[in-house]
């Protein structure tokens, strides 16, 4: 760690976030609809065409700590961190099938979350109580890592203060961040982070087009980026016995990587907060078009990945891999432009958890206010919790990281993962098909969830006795394969085994409220209104 | 289902063949590692490992676009002759 405060990058840093506090609050009278229904405030007025939509989408799925956390672990280990490039491929292709049925439904039956939808669909509070409540548990931890994200620039900046620094003049930087996210999040919705999202993707590309070429000239080129990563991977850890990293998967480690990019990849759409960006858009075209265009950020984060190499052949020496790329910025860069960066990143942590946090407070709100306390609520009630609870998550999310160590955080970040990758079956399964039982999937759930927590306990890691990785071997196959992916096939076996024994039985079925021609209307269509009084949808017949 | 319209064309067509294929390849291509877990040939310095996978992003996308385009012309195509059954 430099010492001292970096005056220029705090200033620059400083004049873009007033920046982005003055737009996060204008934005509410942006689009302003008069209503005060949840859909305004929780998604936008659901008025959002494919270019906002582009940008929050880009700007929630890949956040701060992503971008700071790939390059991370390619700067920890080399090849195993880079199967975040895999993985956002393939989330492509797989919500171009799912993702505009989704749509169709919610905006046929005014949905906001997906919780609603297997409410729905399958009759099932209980089924939709454990899906919000992965949801809300997922998310939470996402939130706090957001938190570490802006840690990391403050730190590096010189302003987070060493370890003998007084904790709250240590942590105050942060909590001005958060407490000024909070105000406009309540004041705007989610309408403030779709402006910001413009600032924070704009900075983001600028940065990485100039640190992809920039920096490897100032390296010397590629080749000597890599032969000098390549040679920092074969020295022995002490702490493991074993190599660094490699350059390539070794035999044994391509499970991992492909097991890690699928489970990944079906697990993000699960998350609350990329629902709640989903929904927020205007048309089923819109998400459609969107599958097209996300994947320029998949380059970007390939791109980005390739600064963990270049943070070693710059010979950066961090013992806390988290602050490798901030401090390869402050290193290469210019003041005014390691200000710019870091703002960049900074901008790019408010931006998803002020989403998530609304995604969170919609889940608390439809699925467990409304459908456990206050059956009648009125829709300008519900929009009041939900401003509440978004507070109140980014509360707890920050208590979470102040009070207990960044690895809790991570571990539970991790946990996450696997734990919204056990919501897949009631879904997507929901979205194709109603042969599901609910009871069965109720029950697979509860397995998926029971396994992987375990299992994911079970792990240890030179540093760490539980937690201590997300990859285990796979039972009966003997490769060592990503938890959730293993947790998410049991969970799909017996979904279909209870299904067929409850089937045989007889057991009652729930009523669905939806019908097949829902999931594929647009925007447009007749009966196609979110949600008036259910008699107006028998004007369209 | 239970209330199928009569003249309903067949759910499997050879477009809908194509816009699958074009969904799924990307999947074979990222989720067999060991096609591509080599160094050489390195292209600009980078090694094959990276650079391939950048590589997918691209081709991806545009297989992703591909299936879009398609799905446009089949799902105007479909509703055009369901116009034309009355509704």
């Amino acid at each position: 760690m430099n010492d001292g405060v970096n005056g220029v990058a705090l200033a620059v840093f400083i004049f873009f976030f007033l920046a982005v506090t003055v737009m996060g609050f204008l934005a509410a009278r942006w689009r302003k609809a008069e209503s005060d229904s949840l859909d305004e405030w929780g998604l936008g007025g659901r008025s959002f065409g494919t270019w906002v939509t582009w940008f929050l989408l880009g700007g929630d799925l890949y956040t701060a700590y992503t971008f700071v956390a790939v390059p991370a672990a390619i700067y920890a280990a080399g090849a195993a961190g880079f199967f975040a490039v895999p993985y956002t491929i393939l989330v492509y292709p797989l919500i171009f099938t799912f993702l505009p049925r989704l749509w169709s439904v919610s905006h046929k039956h005014g949905y906001v979350t997906t919780s609603d939808f297997v409410r729905g669909r399958f009759g099932s509070k209980g089924l939709s109580l454990a899906v919000a409540l992965t949801g809300i548990l997922a998310t939470m931890p996402y939130i706090a890592l957001q938190l570490v994200g802006i840690q990391a620039v403050l730190d590096v900046m010189g302003v987070g203060g060493g370890e003998d620094t007084n904790w709250f003049i240590k942590d105050l930087p942060l909590l001005i961040a958060f407490g000024v996210l909070a105000a406009y999040t309540y004041s705007s919705g989610l309408r403030a982070p779709a402006l910001i999202a413009f600032v924070k993707d704009t900075l983001i590309y600028i940065v990485i087009a100039v640190a992809i070429i920039y920096i490897p000239i100032k390296l010397g080129g590629f080749d000597d980026i890599f032969a000098k990563a390549s040679e920092a991977y074969g020295q022995t850890n002490p702490a493991t016995g074993a190599p660094r990293g490699a350059l390539v998967p070794a035999e044994a480690g391509q499970w991992t990587y492909a097991t890690l990019a699928l489970g990944s990849a079906l697990a993000l759409f699960m998350y609350p907060h990329s629902i709640t960006a989903t929904l927020s858009s205007k048309s089923r075209e819109v998400i459609r078009r969107n599958t097209t265009i996300l994947p320029l950020y998949s380059l970007m984060l390939g791109l980005l990945a390739l600064l963990g190499f270049m943070a070693i052949a710059a010979g950066i020496k961090v013992q806390n891999g988290q602050l490798a790329i901030p401090q390869l910025f402050e290193t290469m860069f210019p003041d005014w432009f390691a200000g710019v960066a870091f703002a960049a990143i900074g901008i790019g942590a408010l931006v998803p958890a002020a989403i998530m946090s609304i995604a969170a407070a919609n889940l608390f709100t439809r699925n467990i206010y409304k459908d456990f306390i206050k059956p009648d609520a009125t829709p300008a009630q519900e929009t009041k919790v939900s401003k509440l609870v978004s507070l109140l998550v980014k509360v707890g999310a920050l208590a979470f990281v102040l009070t207990m160590d960044k690895t809790v955080a991570i571990n539970f970040q991790l946990l996450g993962g696997i734990w919204i990758l056990q919501t897949f079956p009631a879904l997507v399964g929901g979205l194709f098909t109603r042969w599901f039982h609910r009871w069965a999937l109720l029950a697979g759930w509860a397995v998926g969830m029971v396994y992987g927590t375990v299992a994911a306990y079970g792990v240890a890691s030179p540093t760490q006795k539980h937690f201590g990785g997300s990859s285990k071997e796979i039972p009966g196959i003997g490769e060592i394969g990503y938890i959730g992916l293993t947790a998410f096939v049991l969970n799909v076996v017996v979904t279909v085994v209870l299904t067929f024994a409850l089937k045989a039985m007889k057991a009652p079925d729930g009523v669905d409220e939806t019908s097949p021609e829902d999931y594929t209307a647009d925007a447009g269509d007749p009966g196609v209104q979110v949600e008036l009084p259910p008699a107006t949808a028998g004007s369209a017949h | 289902m239970p209330e199928a319209p009569e003249a309903r064309p067949p759910v499997v067509t050879p477009v809908r063949v194509v816009i699958a294929l074009c969904l799924f390849v990307p999947f074979v291509a990222m989720l067999w590692v060991g096609s591509y877990a080599k160094t050489d040939p390195a292209f600009i310095g980078i090694p094959f490992f990276y650079w391939y996978q950048m590589a997918w992003v691209l081709i991806s996308t545009a297989l992703t676009m591909i299936a879009y385009q398609l799905w446009r012309r089949d799902q105007r195509g479909r509703s055009s002759r369901k116009g034309g059954v009355a509704e």
